[in-house]
């Protein structure tokens, strides 16, 4: 399985914070956004597919390039507002 | 040179936190300790020429005191850091209420001033926060500052000399 987990904007949005999917067929954070989207609506593509997006794996910042694996927390979220 | 970083406290928290206590325990830490930078950061009530009414401050929790410590490991390769204290809070804040604390003690003076504001301008750009403010128009999620990333630029060029 893998962790998705959403915050701020991106969780109001969607309407959740954490989803958990299936691994199978999940090599990249473009399929893990088609599996989603596929599964939830297409709103979850138009959220997620943005510059403006923010994406971290196992809790590190990461490109979108990267690959996702079974057992990831894969966190998607907008740019940070803190201090 | 190997410098090494003898006391940090990070803590992520929904309580208010006393900064007097947190200067006597930096001053604590250690005895090497020459200078004592700190900067508090408030909640504004006018933001965006707008009336702030309050905060809510949510955070990814792990990956938030992660960042800290990377940041904080930073400054200390840059300059002579003894003992840091970064303390931000989390939840529902009113204006005048505290957000965050950076303290830095050092042998002398100047390294401890440039880690305090390295600190916090990296806290601003990289640590995994987001503010949703409360005005008389609604609620609404604050976007980047566009200082705010010019701040931690200047800090990349000086890395270059």
């Amino acid at each position: 399985m893998i962790k998705v987990v959403l915050f701020a904007s991106l969780r109001e949005d969607l309407g959740v914070g954490e989803v958990e999917v299936a691994a199978t067929g999940v090599c990249s954070v473009a399929d893990l956004i088609e599996g989603l989207s596929q599964r939830f609506g297409e709103v979850w593509r138009e959220t997620l597919v943005s510059e403006n997006v923010l994406v971290a794996i196992n809790q590190n910042m990461v490109k979108n390039e990267i690959s996702v694996s079974d057992g990831d927390e894969v966190a998607f979220f907008p740019p940070v507002t803190g201090g | 040179m190997s410098k090494k970083i003898q006391f940090k406290k990070i803590q992520v928290q929904e309580a208010v936190f006393d900064i007097g206590e947190e200067i006597t325990w930096l001053r604590a830490s250690s005895h090497q300790v020459g200078g004592i930078a700190t900067f508090l950061g408030v909640v504004r009530d006018i933001n965006q020429e707008d009336t702030v009414s309050g905060l809510y401050l949510e955070h990814y929790p792990g990956m938030t005191e992660s960042q800290i410590e990377k940041i904080i490991d930073e400054a200390g390769e840059r300059w002579e850091v003894i003992t840091v204290t970064v303390i931000h809070r989390i939840g529902e804040l009113l204006p005048n209420d505290e957000i965050v604390f950076v303290g830095v003690g050092s042998t002398h003076r100047g390294d401890a001033f440039s880690a305090c504001e390295f600190i916090m301008d990296f806290l601003k750009t990289d640590a995994t926060f987001w503010k949703k403010e409360q005005t008389s128009d609604g609620s609404r999620w604050l976007t980047t500052r566009h200082s705010d990333v010019k701040a931690v630029e200047r800090w990349q060029e000086s890395k270059k000399d």
